[in-house]
């Protein structure tokens, strides 16, 4: 079994991080009643000695004594970090797996991309070879960021060059949180532009995700349950939102249900290469299915359930409609139509009890309402995990590689557009060293690269399906 | 005569285990309908082709091999706690990472990477052989680590094995949604096994998934269903029978190429209705082999399959032609029939991949994955021509 290794970044990287890991140790326990250390574990935790001095050697079977997350925690704040360090994680965190600056990146991409990323290269890299080093089989980074800050969007992108360079046999998933129109940071757009550019370059696969999708699913979730009108009790631990403290309390912190969401989508994401089922499927099958040209990597992604009810034998009927709710825009982690643009390829990964029978009767069902590409008609991917989520008997985690992107980027481009015909603001960034208006038309060019390439492939939408003409053989 | 099972990837696991269960609860059944003796002979030829003993324990003479530790620590502990039979914890090859749903992945990396080490094994279970008939190897052709590193695999034994018979089940996947690259890996796996393998057995997911839906009328199908009615299937068709000469043997094909298996029919009817299966227009086949097993079996009555105008001009149904029989029933089937035939039967899927793959081809989608890992656009091409000229002949048949 591999490893993973999730580096975090900037404020919102290193939130949803937190929330991540919280996750996974519930989940893990959960599972793992007896407290052995076991491969499935292993992708994501270390398991260390902490009585031995120095690095606390890294201990491979037998009980759990110490978990250490395979983690890199980045911000050029201090104060994310330091909440994580002394809250209720504190001990999952390797303190040297960390990099930390004071005066933050100013929401600026070129101060955490050029700035931060020249001076912290050094470190970067060598945490990052120690997080490899602890790994017998390394064959993910996971990077979580934001897209419109600077930290997030700037230093985490630079670091997906340092991945490619270092380490090119590795997968990079990016998990990009994008701003929402009425995002408060105005230069928000000149970030997410100059990001794009990067993760269009340098990653193997983006799941991006917006805020507004996220409040969208939570106002729903609250609607739900405050209305009373399930009868029976939801379970405190079922809800995606929740972290394990009852439903009821008011969050904290206004994000945290919405990170939650997120955390679960990665739990999910990895779910099959971690736990057994009939029909695996590991994340280099993930980039092989979903990806069918390099730069169309981008990942629309959707999460059922967000809660359950007490009820836990579900008859295949409430099954089925887990199915048509993973294709419902309510359950999407970014506003996008994917039902009425253009699918490239669907993966479809199941945790419960569910059996090839019940995936073929809902593939088959669905089928008619979307429309396939025309080389890929039946572009469907499939797992089935045996194990389900904490609190749940099944789920659904719904990829699309969908050309319902391509509004996102166009509107991207357009607010990009406007700030950068006023010049506004632009002066943070040129007088940045290494920065200069080339780095801007660069970034526009490849996004519309990127646009005109979703805007071929919806152009044979409308065209009827031929078959191409076969070699022609002589018997 | 022993057979050497290599079972690869998750879904070769998965069956291989089935297939030994089946078989072992089979030999071991004390409703056989028949003699005592016969019984024990049997047993003893089940047991010497798929089985030895260690300790007094039946080890499965089986090779383990997937790129990812899940499937076969669950199939290792599956079969042990059976308390009946097991897999050698040596005879088991693993890795970490998986081949990705990528068959140039298994083929071109996992191959050569660890050629040295699998060929090993396989050899120590050869030598546990008296005398090795051959190979049954069990993949699936839609995956990565089954479909390449079993085409890799498959054309080391031929090299290494000349006088070994290598026989090759293969899964073909659901027509939709398993891989979706599935198209790419099953034409590259099936040209590559043509070259190399002495017959390929075929099963469908979607028509065994059929025959649990309407013959079984199971509601809720999983794979470990379909495994087993693959399981019962290849049982009724390996388990010993007397040969036209009178004692137990596995007998090789002399044709050799594609044979396809059609459901067994359990219990009755009369064989001579049989012919009521048959499609409208005529199926032509090359070759067809019955296997009988149960009560009654000398009397049944196989004209319907004697008629001329099954078969090609050029090989009537003398040669083409052949029964096994034997009065020891088959899984506590009163009577059973099985079926395996080389007919024109399977163009039509073969030729249903072949044009899905060809369209997505045309497109070039997904190709930079293989060509990453060595298999070039020719690779391709090579491999598409050589279909062609397989559906061609059949269909000229």
């Amino acid at each position: 079994m591999t490893q993973s290794v999730v580096v975090q970044v900037g404020q919102c990287g290193n939130q949803i991080g937190c929330c991540f890991w919280d996750l996974a140790l519930r989940e893990h326990a959960a599972v793992n009643q007896k407290g052995i250390y076991d491969e499935a574990i292993g992708s994501f935790f270390r398991n260390v000695d902490t009585r031995v001095v120095g690095d606390g050697s890294s201990i491979s079977k037998g009980k759990i004594c110490s978990l250490k997350a395979r983690a890199v925690l980045i911000d050029m704040e201090e104060g994310v970090v330091n909440e994580i360090l002394q809250g209720p994680l504190r001990d999952v965190f390797d303190s040297k797996q960390l990099i930390t600056d004071i005066s933050g990146s100013g929401n600026n991409w070129a101060v955490g991309h050029k700035v931060f990323g020249s001076l912290y290269r050094e470190q970067i890299l060598e945490k990052l070879r120690k997080s490899a080093e602890h790994c017998d089989c390394l064959q993910c980074f996971f990077i979580l960021h934001s897209m419109g800050g600077g930290t997030g969007s700037g230093l985490g992108t630079f670091l997906l060059k340092v991945l490619e360079d270092e380490f090119p046999e590795v997968y990079r998933f990016v998990t990009s949180v994008y701003p929402s129109s009425e995002d408060d940071v105005i230069t928000s757009p000149y970030n997410s532009l100059l990001a794009v550019k990067e993760l269009n370059e340098h990653a193997d696969c983006v799941l991006p995700i917006d805020n507004q999708s996220l409040f969208d699913i939570i106002s729903k979730i609250d609607l739900v349950v405050n209305s009373g009108k399930l009868g029976p009790i939801v379970k405190p631990n079922s809800l995606v939102t929740s972290g394990g403290t009852a439903f009821k309390k008011q969050h904290k912190k206004p994000f945290d249900a919405m990170n939650n969401i997120v955390a679960n989508l990665l739990l999910h994401l990895t779910s099959s290469a971690r736990f057994e089922g009939s029909l695996n499927m590991d994340l280099n099958e993930i980039s092989m299915n979903l990806v069918p040209f390099p730069q169309l990597h981008y990942l629309v992604s959707s999460l059922t359930p967000l809660y359950t009810l007490a009820d836990v034998n579900i008859p295949p009927r409430r099954l089925d409609l887990m199915f048509s709710d993973a294709f419902s825009k309510d359950h999407q982690l970014i506003q996008a139509d994917p039902k009425h643009s253009l699918y490239l390829a669907c993966a479809l990964m199941v945790r419960g009890n569910v059996q090839i029978s019940d995936l073929r009767r809902n593939i088959e069902r669905l089928k008619p309402s979307l429309q396939f590409v025309s080389w890929n008609q039946e572009g469907w991917k499939t797992s089935l995990c045996s194990v389900p989520p904490v609190g749940h008997s099944h789920s659904l985690l719904a990829l699309a590689n969908n050309t319902c992107v391509k509004p996102t980027f166009i509107e991207l481009r357009e607010r990009f557009m406007r700030l950068y015909k006023k010049k506004a603001h632009l002066h943070h960034y040129l007088q940045v060293e290494g920065m200069e208006e080339s780095c801007f038309t660069e970034a526009v060019s490849s996004l519309s690269a990127l646009i005109e390439e979703y805007d071929q492939l919806d152009a044979t939408k409308s065209l009827p399906v031929e078959d191409v003409q076969r070699l022609s053989i002589a018997v | 005569m022993s057979i050497v099972t290599v079972q690869l990837g998750q879904c070769g696991n998965q069956i291989g285990f089935e297939v030994f269960n089946a078989l072992f609860t089979d030999s071991q059944s004390s409703q056989g309908l028949c003699s005592k003796r016969e019984n024990e002979a049997y047993q003893a030829s089940c047991k010497e082709r798929f089985f030895r003993e260690e300790k007094g324990v039946p080890i499965a003479r089986a090779v383990l091999v997937d790129m990812e530790p899940k499937v076969i620590n669950h199939v290792l502990s599956k079969a042990a706690q059976s308390g009946q039979w097991k897999y050698s914890q040596h005879a088991c090859f693993c890795q970490k990472q998986g081949s990705g749903n990528n068959w140039a992945y298994g083929y071109s990396v996992h191959g050569p990477k660890h050629e040295d080490s699998i060929m090993n094994l396989i050899q120590k279970e050869v030598e546990k052989c008296d005398s090795l008939n051959g190979f049954f190897i069990i993949m699936s052709i839609a995956g990565g680590t089954g479909s390449g590193l079993g085409a890799f695999l498959t054309q080391h034994l031929h090299d290494h094995y000349s006088n070994a018979l290598k026989m090759n089940q293969i899964i073909w996947p659901y027509g939709t949604g398993e891989v979706i690259v599935q198209n790419y890996n099953s034409i590259l796996t099936l040209s590559h096994l043509y070259r190399s393998s002495d017959a390929l057995l075929i099963h469908e997911n979607d028509t065994i998934h059929k025959i649990c839906a309407k013959l079984m009328n199971i509601k809720q199908i999983s794979f470990g269903d379909i495994n087993q009615v693959l399981a019962h299937q290849l049982g009724s068709v390996f388990q010993p029978t007397y040969s036209v000469e009178g004692s137990f043997h596995y007998r090789r094909n002399p044709l050799g190429i594609d044979w396809q298996v059609r459901p067994p029919l359990p219990g009755l009817p009369p064989l001579g209705k049989m012919s009521q299966n048959r499609e409208q227009h005529f199926n032509t086949s090359l070759a067809n082999l019955v296997i009988l097993r149960g009560k009654d079996v000398q009397n049944a009555n196989l004209e319907g399959f004697k008629d001329p105008a099954l078969y090609t001009s050029w090989l009537g149904p003398d040669e083409a032609f052949t029964v096994w029989k034997t009065q020891r029933a088959f899984s506590r089937y009163e009577k059973s029939a099985a079926l395996v035939s080389n007919s024109q039967f399977f163009v039509k899927p073969l030729d249903t991949i072949v044009g899905k793959a060809w369209n997505m081809f045309a497109s070039k989608a997904y190709v930079h994955q293989y060509t990453k890992f060595g298999i070039e656009e020719e690779g391709f091409l090579d491999s598409f021509t050589l279909l062609e000229q397989v559906v061609a002949s059949y269909r000229n048949l």
